[in-house]
């Protein structure tokens, strides 16, 4: 196809965990470029929410989750589930960097065969922890993860992902009223506040304001930050909750990074073309 | 079991699971009961005293039901969802299809009170499409015990299954109907009652009612088999195409809808191994009101619907 490859990775890095902001931040424009080379070879994907995200998956994956690559499974590892499964790209080249499968196996993503389908599987993909896809899946899955822990005596936390759009799904508020009941300090929900679902803004379709208010009065501790800044999500991320789930209200950009894409509704699962593609590597790493 | 159903010989399914599933439990600390407001009406108010940290109530929620039980076999904890059917199949059936099957994680979902068990409350409460449902989910066994011996079996095999589970649990005392020196498998029918002339295949409740029904067609001299499906996936088709080979015809029988279910499931295995004429009895229309007994005889769902049936084909 004439695509530009991303940069490769530092072999190195995976030794020198957990990297400190200034590392995470570099390491995220490695992601974003090896994001939009793979959705450009995939000829799918959503590489808007994929770059609203990136910075959040990569302070969780190379600082803040308890996570072995070499042991995928291993009983008291934290668990991660991306409740927007549809932001695949994200999480595979994440996994892929940080060691769980090599990277080169992005170039099938939604190939035929590929075990990197458009969302993940657990049954084929090391550190995926739930098949996500269908939205409003992810939350209740890690409110019982982080519930386990107490019953199982296995000390983790359990960390989910979940879009803004995506929190109009109904079960999510099942799962953010018994997380709150329980007093779930071992549960954090990042959500990817990027103001945009498929076709609109969410303001305009089902407004969530205010959101961290909401969650507040569902008994979650709510820490509000910009989701591009990696100082202010170790800060989040790094502390589970005082006697209470954790609700990072991520403020994120859809498309971040690359200008053209930013806050365009039209790139939730847009394709940049070849021109394009070369425009976006050489904006990320300028 | 209380002198009442011991004196008119019938036994009930959801103690026989209560019972078990305290008796593994405390076996197995992996062992958790997760439930929708459902203690009660799931009769684990024994495992909630001996084991209240291993009961975790949700509240009215089922879709989260489901979520936080995938959850919890994720944490290595095996969760026996108990719930009654019309609401765990219904209300969280993409979290069944998702979060238990595509998973693949070790996730026992107790359908309970399933069928027209509710009678009277009315076909929100009857669960007459669960099977159907269920058995079109890649990698979902779906059991149907018939009796109590069955329900502890089914109970005892889903703590130890490697993949989820669907298991029926019946409400009302059914007959005792199992040979419990043949034990209980999944993927195998069990042969109740033998006969050349024609067959009779049913699942859960109906079973008995099988029985009695080839008791009755053998009194007019026309010998009918009758087969257990306790497995509904896995399903027993060698003993399912053989049935059509050695007799005239089948008769299917569940306490469900006629298409998808059983029915269904026996249509689609004989279809296309060895035709045979079928009838397929089941549940034909939102019910009307009554007890679950006058239901079932109302669609004719007892020992004379099924006779009926037999002796058509028979003829």
């Amino acid at each position: 196809m004439g695509l530009a490859r991303a940069v490769a990775p530092d072999p190195g890095q995976t030794r020198h965990l957990p990297l400190d902001p200034a590392r995470l931040a570099a390491e995220a424009t490695e992601v974003r470029k090896r994001i939009i080379t793979t959705i450009g070879q995939a000829g799918l994907g959503h590489v808007g929410g994929d770059l609203s995200v990136t910075d959040i998956l990569v302070t969780l994956f190379f600082n803040v989750l308890k996570v072995d690559p070499a042991d995928p499974l291993k009983a008291d590892r934290d668990r991660f589930v991306l409740s927007k499964g549809h932001c695949a790209a994200a999480l595979y080249t994440v996994l892929a960097r940080r060691g769980f499968f090599p990277e080169a196996e992005l170039d099938t993503f939604m190939k035929p065969m590929s075990r990197l389908n458009g969302h993940p599987n657990r049954r084929k993909v090391p550190g995926v922890e739930a098949n996500t896809g269908p939205l409003g899946h992810g939350l209740p899955i890690a409110l019982g993860a982080a519930l386990g822990s107490a019953v199982s005596g296995q000390p983790f936390r359990a960390f989910c992902v979940t879009g803004d759009g995506e929190l109009q799904e109904g079960s999510n508020w099942e799962a953010a009223m018994f997380a709150g009941h329980r007093r779930l300090s071992n549960l954090t929900l990042i959500v990817d506040r990027n103001g945009l679902q498929q076709g609109a803004k969410v303001a305009d379709t089902n407004d969530l304001s205010p959101l961290g208010e909401k969650f507040a009065a569902f008994g979650w501790e709510v820490r509000d930050i910009d989701g591009h800044d990696h100082a202010a999500l170790l800060d989040a991320l790094s502390r589970p909750g005082d006697g209470k789930p954790v609700f990072v209200l991520a403020r994120t950009v859809k498309g971040k990074g690359v200008s053209f894409m930013e806050h365009g509704v039209e790139w939730h699962h847009g394709v940049p073309t070849a021109d394009q593609i070369e425009a976006a590597l050489k904006e990320l790493s300028a | 079991m209380s002198e009442k159903t011991v004196a008119s010989g019938l036994f009930d399914c959801r103690k026989a699971f209560a019972e078990t599933l305290v008796e593994l439990a405390r076996e197995d600390a992996r062992i958790v009961a997760v439930v929708n407001d459902s203690v009660g009406s799931s009769n684990l108010k024994a495992f909630q005293k001996e084991f209240p940290d291993r009961l975790i109530n949700v509240g009215i929620a089922e879709q989260n039901m489901v979520g936080v039980s995938a959850g919890l076999a994720n944490a290595g904890l095996v969760p026996f969802v108990c719930c009654a059917s019309p609401f765990l199949t219904g209300r969280a059936m993409e979290q069944v299809k998702v979060d238990a099957a595509y998973n693949g994680y070790h996730i026992v979902l107790c359908g309970m009170s399933p069928g027209m068990a509710y009678g009277e409350l009315g076909p929100t409460h009857h669960s007459i499409e669960d099977l159907p449902w269920m058995r079109a989910i890649h990698d979902l066994t779906v059991l149907v015990p018939a009796d109590p011996f069955q329900t502890r079996e089914a109970v005892r095999w889903a703590a130890r299954a490697d993949g989820p589970v669907f298991m029926r649990v019946g409400r009302y005392a059914v007959p005792a109907v199992s040979d419990e020196a043949a034990g209980f498998a999944v993927g195998r029918a069990d042969e109740l009652h033998a006969g050349s002339d024609v067959t009779i295949v049913a699942t859960g409740t109906l079973v008995s009612r099988a029985v009695e029904a080839a008791k009755a067609l053998k009194a007019d001299g026309i010998e009918a088999r009758v087969l257990n499906v306790s497995s509904l996936s896995p399903i027993d088709a060698d003993a399912l195409i053989r049935a059509a080979k050695e007799t005239r015809g089948i008769v299917t029988a569940e306490e469900g809808v006629p298409q998808g279910g059983l029915g269904g499931a026996v249509a689609e295995i004989v279809g296309q191994n060895h035709p045979v004429k079928l009838r397929i009895l089941g549940v034909t229309s939102f019910a009307p009101t009554g007890d679950a007994s006058f239901l079932l005889d109302h669609f004719g769902l007892n020992a004379a619907g099924i006779a009926a049936a037999a002796r058509e084909l028979a003829a």
